[in-house]
């Protein structure tokens, strides 16, 4: 919806609200009705992540988390995409694939750090494997669900144009699911996003918004805090552009289209 | 040798328990460069005795033989169906391009195939244009294209043109009578027009339903170029619709 009025208006419609608060809370804090600890004003909060020597490891973290996003999410990502090929394609394979990853799918995402932590121990690796693992259901399920819907008359085009087995995933059922994968890779960027933030913060120890925002709390940094949340947010909004942007770049068939 | 033959061939579905015959005792030969139209009511099984033909179903009673080589169907048969059928994320070139998949031709040369049946079909300047950049006749020509690139013995139509315009109909059947002068190959046409057949066809089979049979056999043997208006069309086509209608 923001995006549409930003095109179609010019004028960024969706600011006002974020503004006004901006707003509310400078107010707030210059006439003194917050204060505390606890309570800081949005000038200083802006600040932060440029003057202040903690602050301005913001932009380590961040990285940091983005750089374990692409390696975790790429991981999980592709596992996804070829498991969910095969229990798209083969009968037999979603038969014996599928109860089994539905039901651990409903194992709450974060319920898997202590077994994670106990496999793979306090370090890189469980963040990557829970990043993976954040990653995989979503993709697994697009990607099964796509190639099982590829048209029937498609199919039997390639059938009677003889088309050999690889030539049919290139250029029938990938093709045909990736509108389903687009979707997926959506909800999986950020599943991976929330993923590396939630296992940084659980885990606590080395760089990370997530082990940053964790010992920002620590030591009663609100404004850090505060930083690391709207740099939760900015990352989350900047990854999820960056997934739509490549997704319309190499899908040149249906841009028109649609 | 026939390119085509069909000896008493039968087909039935199960439904719900009892078996319902389709096809009954279908006998067919196919001579090259011959084309053969089926004309019948929907439900005569005249589309599921293609499909037996291009390998889409392969559950019937006896033989289907694709011409003199022991080959398998694919490599004889090309088919186009009444939707184009083409891959909407590949050009046009692309599309025709898939018929060549399976053969061992260099990129070069599937480049020259492709271009040549894009000429043929009228079609060479949109070998980059998308599948949903071109009419519907246009997109009909490049499933034509496509079907003849790998140069089959028999080119099988479903009702090919059933859902196109009657002027556009009559255009692309011009066209496709050029394209058999110059690519001899046998055609088996399905289709629900009695005026298409008689104008297209060397023979027609009449086809009746429950159970899909052939009814009566009609050699139209006149010379082409035929006149649509030939009043010996039109007493083929009386005796075809009196079996039809």
């Amino acid at each position: 919806m923001a995006d549409r009025s930003l095109r179609t208006t010019g004028f960024p419609r969706g600011a006002v609200l974020p503004l006004a608060a901006a707003l509310i809370w400078s107010a707030a804090s210059a006439a003194g009705f917050l204060s505390g600890p606890m309570a800081v004003s949005p000038f200083e909060v802006i600040l932060t992540p440029f003057v202040d020597p903690s602050g301005r490891e913001l932009w380590m973290a961040l990285f940091a988390s983005i750089a374990r996003v692409l390696a975790g999410g790429a991981l999980g990502g592709l596992i996804g995409l070829v498991l969910g090929y095969v229990a798209g394609m083969y009968r037999i394979a979603a038969l014996g694939l599928a109860p089994t990853v539905h039901t651990v799918r409903q194992v709450a995402l974060f319920a898997w750090i202590p077994l994670l932590t106990a496999w793979f121990g306090n370090g890189e690796s469980t963040k990557l494997v829970f990043t993976a693992l954040s990653t995989f259901f979503p993709l697994f399920l697009a990607t099964e669900q796509g190639v099982r819907q590829a048209p029937l008359p498609l199919i039997e085009a390639a059938q009677t144009l003889g088309l050999r087995p690889w030539t049919r995933v290139r250029k029938l059922y990938l093709p045909a699911a990736l509108p389903s994968i687009y979707v997926g890779l959506q909800i999986a960027v950020l599943s991976a996003w929330i993923g590396t933030i939630g296992a940084e913060y659980a885990i606590g120890n080395g760089r990370g918004l997530g082990s940053y925002l964790a010992s920002a709390r620590d030591q009663f940094r609100m404004d850090i805090v505060i930083v690391g949340v709207f740099a939760l947010a900015g990352g989350g909004v900047a990854l999820s552009a960056a997934v739509r942007f490549v997704t319309a770049k190499i899908s040149p068939w249906s841009q028109e289209a649609r | 040798m026939n390119a085509l033959a069909l000896e008493h061939v039968s087909k039935s579905y199960i439904l719900e328990g009892a078996e319902r015959p389709v096809l009954k005792d279908i006998n067919l030969k196919v001579e090259h460069n011959e084309i053969v139209a089926i004309v019948g009511a929907s439900g005569c099984g005249k589309s599921t005795l293609l499909r037996l033909v291009v390998g889409l179903d392969a559950d019937y009673r006896g033989t289907i033989s694709w011409g003199s080589h022991n080959k398998t169907a694919l490599s004889k048969v090309g088919m186009v169906f009444q939707d184009h059928r083409l891959y909407p994320w590949l050009t046009v070139q692309g599309n025709v391009d898939l018929a060549l998949d399976d053969t061992s031709l260099s990129t070069t040369e599937r480049r020259d195939r492709t271009s040549h049946y894009l000429r043929l079909v009228g079609l060479a300047d949109y070998a980059k244009a998308y599948p949903r950049q071109l009419s519907g006749g246009m997109a009909q020509r490049a499933a034509i294209a496509r079907a003849l690139a790998h140069e089959p013995e028999i080119l099988l139509m479903d009702e090919p043109f059933g859902a196109l315009d009657s002027l556009l109909r009559m255009r692309l059947q011009d066209e496709l009578l050029s394209i058999w002068e110059k690519n001899k190959v046998s055609i088996v046409i399905v289709t629900h027009d009695v005026e298409e057949a008689l104008y297209l066809a060397d023979r027609i089979l009449v086809m009746e339903p429950n159970p899909g049979r052939i009814r009566d056999v009609v050699d139209v043997g006149l010379p082409r170029p035929r006149d649509r208006a030939d009043p010996a069309i039109a007493d083929l086509k009386r005796r075809c619709l009196a079996t039809l209608v």
